[in-house]
């Protein structure tokens, strides 16, 4: 460990603890920026939709946050893999406090993208494979949150929260082809986003500062969750008692 | 040695389940009331009864397998003799599949036994009945199997039978699509072979994988 000093010097709680508390204002005053930025550039400067007309404005929110419920969900796991099998606590105590939020972005894709189906479907929900596959990632996310709640032991719920979270990862892609296929057989519903007329630039700028937002509201809340998570676990030890304010 | 173990096992846990008869029959029971609640809450028409039948028994499959997971390794580590098993120099990984495999045994071969008799309720076809029934005998075992990792994890906890659900249900959503799908794509006029393919692959990945994450399992939890 001694030949890695710069790589591991974040790894102790306590020192992670310091820095957390110093990015997070910068983190959240970041997405403020870039939620006005996105937001604005999104909801007027972007072309009206030649097809969705007006509709299709939801998805700057939706896509990134699609894409944030995804990519988390294998940062929860990579991060719990890590504290299991190097015994890494501060691996552990992320990837737990990752997993509400992973579970709030799941479900503001499905929340949007049902304001997004009604109008342009027709319905608030299809059985379409992203929509199936991304109520299933919910599903995981909510398994992998009872499971460490339900366990009191503190190693043992990182480790089988480990475990489960491993497994669903491996799981997600067969979820998600044996759910498209299963799409496919039963005809579901044939518009796709895919199948959209190129985006123009301004849309996809909008898309990409909204996707940075959100990048920075999920750094800041999941530093002040883990921060959270730091005190309670390491609040016998020196530096959490010399903290300003006590035993907090 | 490996053989040995596993016989072991599989024959400790059938005789325990021998012994109390009413026990081992209570997750085939299950599948029979619930599979007898559809008709009565959609209606009894024979078109959509025999069109959702497949579904039907596919769910219920999956609840009644889920339902007997608690025991699979509950009684043992209750009494102690689960630690005294993985204390031994037996692999915690072939214990993991025995287990599974005395699962399956007792619930995953009564339910392909009963399957067809529920074809018939629902009026399905012989051809649809017979595939159904071999989806069932490919997809069963990887529900132990799956199951296996869920009741490892949950072992001792609070909740631990509702937890199971939560935990499991979602990892066996693609097996429940194959499954039902396979007598689905018959009945469109298709070939049910390339769900009986897939339900092999995923049969073989649990194989694979599945005793192994339940022996980790069993590692942190006991």
């Amino acid at each position: 460990m001694n030949t890695f000093p710069r790589f591991f010097t974040f790894a102790a709680p306590s020192r992670f603890y310091r820095l957390a508390g110093l990015m997070v204002p910068w983190l959240y005053g970041l997405a403020a920026v870039l939620a006005i930025a996105g937001l604005y550039t999104g909801f007027f400067v972007a072309p009206t939709d030649a097809t969705q007309g007006e509709s299709y404005r939801i998805i700057f929110v939706h896509v990134p946050a699609a894409w944030m419920s995804m990519v988390l969900y294998l940062v929860m796991a990579g991060w719990a893999a890590v504290g299991w099998a190097f015994n890494a606590r501060l691996a552990s105590m992320v990837s737990r406090a990752i997993a509400p939020t992973g579970a709030a972005f799941t479900f503001l894709a499905l929340w949007t993208g049902a304001f997004w189906g009604k109008p342009t479907w027709g319905a608030w929900w299809v059985w379409d494979a992203r929509l199936t596959s991304e109520l299933i990632l919910l599903f995981l996310y909510l398994g992998y949150m009872a499971l460490v709640e339900a366990i009191d032991d503190v190693r043992r719920a990182d480790q089988a929260g480990a475990l489960l979270a491993v497994v669903g990862a491996v799981n997600v892609p067969i979820i998600y082809f044996s759910v498209r296929w299963w799409n496919t057989l039963h005809q579901g519903a044939s518009i796709s986003m895919t199948a959209a007329p190129k985006m123009a630039q301004t849309m996809v700028s909008a898309m990409l500062i909204m996707t940075f937002c959100f990048w920075a509201y999920a750094f800041a809340v999941i530093f002040v969750r883990t921060r959270a998570i730091v005190l309670e676990r390491e609040r016998q030890t020196d530096w959490v008692r010399s903290l300003p304010g006590g035993a907090v | 040695m490996a053989a040995h173990i596993l016989i072991t096992v599989v024959g400790r846990d059938l005789q325990l389940a021998s012994r109390r008869p009413v026990d081992a029959f209570l997750p085939i029971v299950f599948f029979l009331v619930a599979g007898s609640l559809f008709p009565l809450g959609v209606g009894p028409e024979p078109e959509i009864l025999r069109q959702i039948a497949p579904g039907i028994v596919w769910v219920c499959a999956l609840l009644s397998a889920m339902l007997s997971l608690g025991s699979v390794f509950g009684g043992d580590y209750a009494d102690g003799s689960l630690e005294q098993m993985l204390l031994s120099r037996h692999s915690p990984v072939m214990l993991a599949f025995s287990k599974a495999l005395a699962h399956w045994v007792m619930t995953g071969v009564p339910l392909i036994v009963v399957a067809p008799l529920f074809g018939l309720l629902f009026d399905m076809p012989a051809q649809s009945i017979a595939t159904m029934t071999w989806s069932l005998v490919l997809g069963t075992p990887i529900l132990s199997l799956v199951g296996g990792v869920g009741a490892a994890i949950t072992l001792g906890l609070r909740n631990g039978a509702v937890l199971i659900l939560l935990l499991v249900l979602p990892l066996c959503i693609p097996v429940l699509i194959f499954g039902a799908g396979a007598v689905t794509a018959l009945d469109a006029g298709l070939s049910p072979s390339g769900n009986f393919s897939l339900l092999g692959a995923l049969l073989l990945l649990a194989l694979l994988g599945c005793p192994m994450a339940t022996a980790a399992a069993l590692r942190i939890s006991v």
